[in-house]
């Protein structure tokens, strides 16, 4: 987020796009609503029919894949209308030239053409958008993972610069991070191409920081992401793999595929506080602590890092993952000890200056936003208020694609898939809370009345859904969510595990699957599944 | 901004401040049972009343305003008088069952109760008698102890925009209810068990597991990205229940996963020792292992038809328990092996959005110095 959560209460619009925030984000969810009852309002985009539409001025129903061409609808409505923020373009931006000129194309109607909403309510949310004061722009995996989830989220960029919103207070673009930690662990560097703090692998001054520090010299190959590592392991590429807290055969797309290639590596291990999905392919699996069994920090969507505090000692022989990781060094003549957990912090804080001035003393009570430089840096509630880091920011011209897979006479509808409000990812920690678990159970798939009919389904039936990679069978939820043609699937339950259907196309810049949007077909099935 | 007395000491607030707002700021403390300030003022406790000196009658100060040279009395013997007799009045039509009431101890109308010493009560006759029917598993409704305070109504309403209760029937019989009084089925937010003054709402989970010597620890919500700021109630080395403080960044708001999602953390399925395969690969075809009986399902429609399984996977039959030396061994034997025969490019590593950044820093580092590779992502796209 370049905003804070605090922030969000004082937006006068708020533009959320691909975010099912009140299920998704519930905390978050609830300073929209704030901010909606002290004047603000709502534009939400979304395929489904999503608990925020009540709060919402306007509803953008686009089919799913479609948010770029809708973006861009919008912002040709906003450089017709003059509703743009001549100075900040010209001040703080570049490239806005050959990016009107790719606006062009796409007129409301063009608009509504592709995304299936009406022209008036495109105009309607340009004009809402392009006359705020303090907006803010929120997003979440319905924009990114698709195969041009880059793209959209260029879009989103594109659309706050020609307005000049960001780099004021409860004004910015803001995408939601879906774990308690997935910020923490991107910023820490466990993504293939970056150190920690965003700084290139491939960048030779950076790499002889890094080795300078750590004593020992360091590749300068940028590594694989977790959707190439998949591939390279049934490609035979990759040998063994070290997966630490995570459950990829029910998060990955297309389980199948995942669980081959899992199957097909020479050594796995497993580190998890639960015997996941995962584990049970498994050559060696260790048991970890969860987080009440821990000291540390988490850094929310915010950037804030707050500390996590030990309250309970782990069950029977289960270790905090820090010391499992110290401890395996040791056996590669690598020392990592430290003395407490602090010090890695620090560590961390000598190799990337945005944390520096963080320390446990100055979060014991509130959390610090990141940068904050120095022990006396208040931290940063948003980003860019003096400007961008590289300069001029660049628009970019994004071109609507289709999705990789679309709905044919073969797979006739459209899937998209997600959490709900009560469980959480592969629900390896929810399914196992009983009272979440009674009320909600089990798997179902949001079918719209008129295809439930034309299927001749009712809500409790069972059905057979296929896609290109697989067949699942689920329970019907007829539903006026989603809209007709188009159905959705939550992740969380193994044994109707969504991802068993989801299309392993990425986007070729991030490497994002698209488990957004995939094709498939509905058959009524007549004996109750097993 | 205007300026008053109150108990004789001058204040200065925002316009539109109620008299209320203003003591707080002086820190003089005025008991209410209904007022809570993030939500609207709703006036009905009348235990908040207050003397404004040339006004012939109290006047409740959380829906009065503060005006410019007000002098507002908070406490004098009419007032404290009106203070009790309306207590006496709440605790009239309320069961004396303090000694095995979850809240006891953390409730505000024992509380006052003790502060004004009513042990005798004036005024008997008829009682409430509720029947306890909730089949939901979360929330606790007992509207024998509710005092019709409406924070409940208010937050559900005005705070989390879902308006699953309100108050039904007028008089004697008014109560607070989910629509034609059915059992609640709502988001389980739980911010109704929060903001309740006494023991009417509480949590199932926590009922009968203690109320008094718990260790609070405060730290960080493990479910999403909002960050919540959370304190776990211990009990030996137990989470019995969580809580959110109201100065937190997440205003102490929490939904059904962050307040009522905490029992996995001493489910019975945790991975307890180190466990090296025995069995070859292809045998787990991802059966589900029915171990547990299938739970009751809560929700409308009976949404347990078609697969109500509790899975639990049983390692043992295909892993061997080892001692964390061995499983160490094990692992670097391997991995070396690998990456002699095959180079570090040809090991990955996946960490963790759960695990914290020092964890996250550690792993990657193993990752860049131990292995050699830059091999290693997590979760950050799915």
């Amino acid at each position: 987020m370049t905003n804070s959560i605090p922030e969000i209460e004082n937006h006068d619009i708020i533009f959320v796009i691909g975010s099912n925030t009140t299920e998704t984000h519930p905390i978050i969810g609830l300073k929209m609503k704030k901010a909606v009852r002290r004047g603000a309002e709502l534009i939400v985009a979304d395929p489904r029919k999503i608990d925020l539409v009540r709060f919402s001025r306007v509803w953008l129903q686009h089919r799913p894949g479609t948010d770029a061409a809708l973006l861009n609808s919008i912002m040709h409505v906003i450089v017709k209308e003059d509703l743009i923020d001549k100075k900040f373009i010209m001040e703080r931006t570049e490239g806005f030239a050959s990016f009107k000129e790719s606006l062009l194309a796409y007129t409301p109607e063009e608009g509504e053409r592709i995304t299936g909403v009406s022209r008036e309510d495109i105009i309607k949310a340009a004009f809402l958008y392009g006359n705020a004061v303090r907006p803010g722009i929120y997003y979440t995996m319905g924009i990114t993972q698709h195969t041009h989830g880059t793209e959209n989220v260029y879009a989103i960029a594109n659309l706050a610069l020609m307005t000049g919103n960001l780099g004021r207070e409860s004004t910015g673009v803001n995408p939601l991070r879906g774990q308690n930690n997935v910020q923490g662990a991107t910023d820490m560097g466990c993504i293939p191409d970056f150190y920690l703090g965003y700084q290139k692998v491939t960048m030779p001054g950076i790499r002889q920081k890094f080795e300078k520090a750590w004593g020992i010299h360091l590749s300068d190959t940028p590594g694989l992401t977790a959707t190439e590592m998949t591939r390279a392991a049934l490609e035979g590429k990759i040998k063994a793999l070290y997966i630490m807290g995570e459950n990829p055969v029910l998060s990955d797309p297309d389980m199948n595929h995942t669980i081959q290639a899992l199957k097909k590596l020479d050594f796995l291990v497993v580190q998890d506080i639960f015997p996941t999905e995962t584990a049970e392919l498994a050559d060696v699996i260790l048991p970890a602590a969860c987080f009440a069994e821990k000291d540390g920090t988490f850094t929310n969507t915010a950037r804030m890092v707050q500390r996590v505090r030990k309250a309970v000692e782990p069950p029977g022989d289960a270790k905090e993952d820090s010391l499992i990781i110290v401890e395996l060094s040791k056996r590669f003549g690598v020392d990592m000890t430290y003395d407490i957990i602090e010090d890695v912090f620090r560590e961390a804080g000598k190799l990337w200056p945005a944390l520096a001035g963080i320390n446990y003393r100055r979060i014991a009570k509130n959390g610090l936003q990141w940068p904050c430089p120095t022990h006396d840096h208040p931290g940063t509630p948003y980003l860019f208020k003096g400007g961008f880091p590289r300069g001029k920011a660049t628009f970019t011209p994004v071109q609507f694609r289709p999705s990789d897979e679309l709905p044919d006479h073969e797979y006739p509808f459209l899937l998209s898939t997600g959490r709900h409000l009560f469980h959480y990812h592969t629900g390896s920690m929810t399914r196992r809370v009983d009272p979440i678990n009674r009320v909600s159970p089990c798997a179902y798939i949001e079918i719209h009345p008129e295809d439930a009919q034309t299927l001749n389904v009712r809500e409790g039936d069972a059905v057979r859904v296929s896609s290109r990679r697989g067949t699942i069978e689920i329970m019907v939820l007829v539903s006026g969510r989603p809209a007709k043609g188009v159905v959705f699937i939550p992740f969380h339950y193994r044994e109707a595990a969504a991802n068993v259907l989801t299309n392993t196309a990425l986007d070729p810049i991030s490497k994002i699957p698209e488990l957004k949007a995939c094709a498939v077909r509905i058959e009524r099935v007549e004996t109750s599944p097993k | 901004m205007v300026t008053l007395k109150i108990d004789g000491q001058k204040v200065t607030v925002r316009k539109l401040s109620t008299i209320l707002d203003a003591a707080r700021k002086l820190d003089i403390p005025i008991p209410t049972l209904c007022h809570h300030p993030e939500l609207s003022s709703f006036g009905g406790c009348r235990l908040c009343l207050v003397e404004i000196n040339g006004s012939p009658k109290p006047v409740a100060s959380c829906t009065t305003f503060a005006r410019n040279g007000m002098d507002v009395t908070t406490t004098s013997p009419r007032l404290e008088k009106l203070r009790k007799t309306t207590l006496e009045l709440i605790l009239s039509d309320h069961p004396k069952d303090c000694m095995v009431c979850e809240r006891a101890g953390d409730c505000k109308l024992q509380e006052l109760a003790y502060f004004y010493g009513i042990r005798e009560n004036r005024f008997g006759g008829e009682q409430r008698v509720y029947e306890k029917k909730d089949s939901n598993p979360f929330i606790a409704r007992d509207m024998e102890k509710c005092i019709l305070c409406g924070q409940c109504v208010r937050i559900c309403d005005e705070i989390q925009g879902v308006g699953a209760i309100d108050f039904a029937y007028r008089g004697l019989r008014t109560k607070i209810c989910p629509p034609f009084e059915n059992d609640l089925n709502c988001e389980f937010c739980g911010q109704c068990v929060a903001v309740c003054p006494t023991g009417a709402l509480t949590g199932k989970m926590w009922d009968q597991k203690g109320r008094q010597n718990f260790k609070e620890v405060d730290t960080v919500c493990p479910y999403c990205g909002c960050g919540c700021n959370i304190t776990l109630h211990i009990w030996r080395n137990e989470v019995r229940r969580v809580s959110s403080k109201e100065e937190t960044l997440n205003e102490g708001w929490l939904c059904a996963k962050g307040r009522f999602g905490y029992g996995f953390i001493h489910s019975p399925d945790r991975l307890k020792k180190p466990l090296i395969r025995t069995a070859p690969k292809d045998i787990p075809a991802f059966t589900l292992h029915q171990t547990k009986p299938p739970l009751p399902p809560f929700t409308k429609g009976g949404h347990g038809g078609i697969n109500n399984s509790s899975f639990i996977l049983h390692p043992s039959s295909l892993f061997k328990e080892v001692s964390w030396e061995e499983a160490f061994d094990y692992i670097a034997n391997r991995l070396k092996q690998i990456k002699e025969n095959y180079g570090p490019d040809a090991i990955g590593g996946l960490s963790s959005a759960r695990c914290t950044s020092e964890e996250n820093y550690l792993f990657q580092k193993f990752f860049r110095v131990v292995i050699g590779t830059n091999n290693i992502d997590h979760c950050a796209r799915y």
